[in-house]
């Protein structure tokens, strides 16, 4: 398992610099230690994260958004017709609920169709895992800085360590 | 028409006053005509027009406010956009940006779509940012008024909401004429440092 200080250590190595989302459980270690470190401003909406995140990008940061993958739905509309037909890069850390058809009802459709729902759309997707995390975050790094659009990182539950074990 | 609709300005003539107090502030304008107007009206670097993304304008120009703090910026909203993102206000409200200016032109209408009714006339939508945690709020019906609070609101700490009422009229301006990646490019540009 990643210690969330090392997941958030990662993405600040890498340069972000501007992290903002809306809460999960599986991300619950990631949001904590990003307030921890004071760098977190909590959004009430994805789509909302995601404007503020282009506007941050727009003045010169390096933007993450937290979301749980039903935030992909809320936030579609942004991340197409804002971040990718204005060239407007974010990463975005995505929990994968619904994972294998293992949770809650209201996760099992999202669950099963995110990797295809963003393929439809463009959006390029990696899931993370411990024994690739270092290519993982440098695929993220590479993808940000290249194709200037969103790039999703999936979090599956028990890959980076939650609030509770 | 409504009562005091006879009496009252248009958008593009609210807008045009308000461009003539601005310099090289970042102005995020919402989608639909008020971009369309802007553009034709002033159309400077400093200036995000927003095609799509309905209701993230104040989403978008927060996040300008949060990473350049010492720059004021500023958002031209309509109404229809501002009850599909209504939850921003709490956000911004919350977090209490001193330099961010919201200025809505609320006709009461989807103006854009071809004037279906909204609910802002019903609902006071500078009663909800303040209720929310915004500093300033000031709800204004002719020129004087809209000129003298919104130079107010440029002197003042925010997150200020300038709501002005104005008429149906639509000014005829055509589509916005620069591609979006290079909206983005020139906005980026000019707002560095
Ligand atoms: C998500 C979404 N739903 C609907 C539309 C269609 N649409 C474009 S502009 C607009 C009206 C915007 O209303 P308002 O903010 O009051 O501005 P006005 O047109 O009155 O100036 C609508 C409904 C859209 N672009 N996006
Ligand atoms: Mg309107």
């Amino acid at each position: 398992m990643i210690e969330s200080d090392v997941f958030v250590q990662a993405l600040q190595d890498m340069g972000v610099n501007f992290f903002t989302g809306v809460p999960d459980s599986i991300l619950g270690g990631i949001i904590a230690e990003l307030m921890n470190r004071r760098i977190y401003t909590p959004a009430v909406r994805e789509d909302e994260a995601v404007g503020m995140a282009a506007g941050a990008y727009m003045a010169g940061k390096t933007p993450a958004v937290l979301m749980q993958n039903s935030g992909l739905g809320t936030s579609l509309n942004t991340l197409i017709s804002l971040n990718m037909i204005y060239k407007q890069p974010c990463i975005l850390i995505v929990s994968w609920r619904g994972q294998g058809g293992k949770d809650a009802p209201e996760h099992l459709v999202m669950g099963e169709v995110m990797p295809q729902l963003l393929e439809t759309v463009k959006i390029p997707h990696r899931t993370l895992t411990e024994k690739t995390a270092v290519e993982d975050f440098r695929w993220v790094a590479q993808t940000f800085m290249t194709q200037q659009m969103p790039v999703a990182l999936f979090i599956t539950k028990g890959v980076v360590k939650g609030l509770h074990p | 028409m409504r009562p005091e609709q006879g009496t009252l300005i248009s958008r593009a003539q609210a807008m045009a006053a308000l461009l003539e107090l601005l310099t090289d502030q970042p102005v995020i304008i919402c989608n639909g005509f008020p971009s369309r107007e802007a553009h034709k009206i002033a159309d400077r670097p400093t200036h995000f027009y927003m095609i799509g993304s309905m209701g993230n304008a104040p989403a978008i120009a927060l996040g300008v406010a949060l990473a350049k703090p010492n720059k004021q910026v500023i958002t031209f909203d309509g109404d229809g956009n501002v009850l599909m993102g209504m939850g921003t206000l709490a956000t911004v409200g919350a977090l209490k940006p001193k330099n961010f200016i919201h200025v809505v032109f609320d006709n009461e209408v989807y103006g854009t779509t071809g004037n279906q009714p909204t609910i802002s006339n019903v609902v006071p939508l500078e009663k909800v940012a303040k209720a929310a945690g915004y500093v300033n709020v000031e709800r204004v019906l002719d020129r004087d008024d809209l000129v003298y609070e919104f130079k107010a609101m440029l002197k003042q700490d925010g997150p200020s909401m300038l709501l002005i009422k104005v008429n149906e009229f639509v000014e005829d301006a055509g589509r916005v004429l620069h591609d979006p990646p290079e909206i983005t490019r020139r906005f980026m540009k000019a707002i560095q440092g």
